[in-house]
């Protein structure tokens, strides 16, 4: 960084934020995309299907339905909090993927920057502080309402984010005795090397145990299921947001799904090496990308030349031949420096992602007794366990 | 910069305070503390502080708050109503606020050399490495009486709602 000046510092800063807000908007929204295609093939039926090829336009049509809706404020409501609410939800959604590294530091044009937007020191720290006051949006928008199933709904949701805050906080230290280090870019740098390397599998203590716990609090602290007891629809219509509607409604969703996307990327950075490949690059790690997109290539192109519907002869080749075009440009030298990287960090992302979505179209519903007496009497007692039995083999480690 | 993101911060501070005390519903006096609660964590990491701010943020706005707004949730208070002040309020209220300010004036111009300034970024013991070094060595006997103390804390918190429920 000392290489730059400010103004160019001040250049680069600007241009990073407004790719990765950009980039961060069309995941959002196309996860939604990919979450119904999923759930959709999951129970045996196609999902959306008529806007754009293979409905690969519904989350367009859906921001602008949403955008154009007439925006209710219910006369009830204490309309300072009832506004305040969603805005809080998404700003602190938004607001802990400014500290995420994607990727090693980079030279773009003579310039040496960072994958990242910030990088604190402090990192980890940061997302907990952030994620804690994202409770407020949700707590507040079911209190303001003025609504029985909103306050039940927010309740639900503030006293479970509470809980599980606990077992997930121990579950993220563990592996930060391992790293020493709460920075989220030293902490992937201390697990370069390959899949042995990982805080997952390295020793002294493997991070098996933490990786499960964070990843059951995570579901419940981003309200999904089989803990998604603040909207459960059968019990509270919509939850904490029954009486929102228009763009209010949507910060909401994309504080939901946004929140979803930074503890997957948490679980990356903290357990699986972020953006370090499997393996090292002299074992050919760096033909994975290639080789995977050019199959599905080929596979795309295969179906488009026997079609199962009628439209997928054209639009099956086109993306076939856009994939064989990705797995062209990873062979790439001079791109190759921040595409690999941030490969292999999508692709660990989306995996959990994919674990999300799964895992939402497989397990039914907790009860809410059920809910809270794990996290106090399993989930904590194990994360301390875990958490005294890293923190003795790293003080023993020579 | 730091002139001016200082006094932004401080100004939300007060106005939050203020505030506090000013409305009449719990949950917005909750809302405003935990905004004195945050714009003081910016205050510390304007300082330098980064650990301390984090920690203000975890511990105070993300914690301790959302548990008084869940109780002021569950319990569901209302309004409170403004009563007529008292007559000692409206006859001492307005002498002992000046003699207060004055007392604070005199202690912060006498107490504090005036040659020192506080810069932005200037404290350096707050990372960290630091205050864990801090805590358990210079700090150690504070320490753990205070955890002595949480854990008493705890156990009468059970004892109490045991006795509740039998």
């Amino acid at each position: 960084m000392h290489l730059l000046n400010l103004d160019s510092f001040i250049v680069i800063t600007v241009i990073k934020t407004v790719v990765v807000f950009a980039v961060l908007m069309t995941v959002l929204a196309y996860l939604q995309w990919v979450e119904r295609k999923v759930i959709a093939h999951i129970q045996v039926r196609p999902g959306p299907y008529r806007v754009g090829p293979h409905g690969l336009l519904q989350p367009l049509a859906d921001v602008i339905k949403l955008i154009t809706k007439e925006d209710l404020i219910p006369p009830h409501v204490n309309k300072p909090l009832y506004i305040l609410a969603p805005f809080l939800a998404i700003t602190m959604a938004l607001l802990s993927i400014s500290v995420i590294p994607f990727g090693p530091k980079i030279t773009v044009g003579g310039y040496e920057t960072y994958m990242q937007l910030a990088d604190l020191n402090i990192g980890v720290l940061f997302i907990l502080a952030v994620s804690s006051m994202g409770v407020y949006g949700i707590a507040l928008a079911g209190w303001s309402s003025n609504n029985k199933y909103s306050l039940l709904g927010g309740l639900r949701s503030s006293a479970q984010m509470i809980s599980y805050e606990l077992p997930m906080s121990l579950a993220i230290a563990a592996p930060l005795l391992i790293s020493n280090t709460l920075s989220l870019r030293e902490l992937v740098e201390t697990q370069t090397g390959g899949i042995w390397h990982w805080n997952i599998l390295h020793g002294p203590f493997p991070q098996v145990f933490s990786f499960i716990i964070f990843m059951i609090a995570a579901f419940a602290e981003t309200n999904r299921v089989p803990f998604d007891l603040p909207e459960a629809e059968n019990e509270l219509v919509a939850g904490f947001h029954t009486e929102y509607s228009s763009m209010k409604f949507a910060s909401f969703f994309m504080a939901e799904y946004a929140n979803m996307i930074t503890v997957s990327c948490m679980a990356t950075l903290l357990f699986l090496g972020g953006w370090v490949a499997p393996w090292p690059a002299e074992y050919g790690s760096s033909y994975v990308p290639v080789a995977i997109f050019a199959l599905a290539g080929l596979v795309a192109l295969y179906h488009g030349f026997n079609p199962a519907r009628r439209r997928d002869g054209f639009t099956l080749p086109a993306f076939g031949l856009i994939f064989l075009m990705i797995a062209a440009v990873f062979l790439l030298p001079m791109v190759q420096q921040w595409l690999l990287p941030l490969f292999w960090f999508c692709a660990k992302t989306g995996g959990i992602l994919f674990g999300f979505i799964w895992i939402r179209g497989t397990l039914p519903r907790f009860r809410y007794d059920q809910l809270m007496g794990f996290t106090w009497k399993f989930l904590f007692p194990v994360a301390m366990l875990n958490l005294l039995v890293t923190a003795f083999l790293v003080a023993l480690r020579p | 910069m730091d002139v001016i993101l200082f006094l932004v911060f401080a100004l939300i501070a007060v106005v939050c305070a203020i505030n506090v005390v000013v409305q009449t519903h719990p949950i917005s006096s909750a809302i405003s503390l935990v905004g004195v609660m945050g714009s003081l964590a910016v205050l510390y990491l304007l300082l330098g502080a980064e650990f301390l701010a984090a920690a203000q943020v975890i511990v105070y706005a993300g914690a301790i708050m959302v548990l008084f707004v869940f109780t002021i949730m569950l319990l569901n208070a209302g309004a409170e109503s403004k009563k007529g002040k008292s007559l000692m309020v409206q006859l001492l209220g307005v002498p002992l606020l000046v003699a207060f300010l004055a007392l604070m004036a005199f202690y912060v111009e006498h107490l504090f050399p005036s040659n020192t300034m506080v810069h932005f970024g200037g404290f350096t013991g707050g990372g960290v490495k630091e205050i864990g070094r801090a805590l358990f060595t210079t700090y150690l006997l504070p320490f753990e009486a205070t955890s002595i103390l949480i854990l008493i804390a705890i156990l009468g918190a059970i004892v109490l709602a045991r006795k509740e429920m039998d």
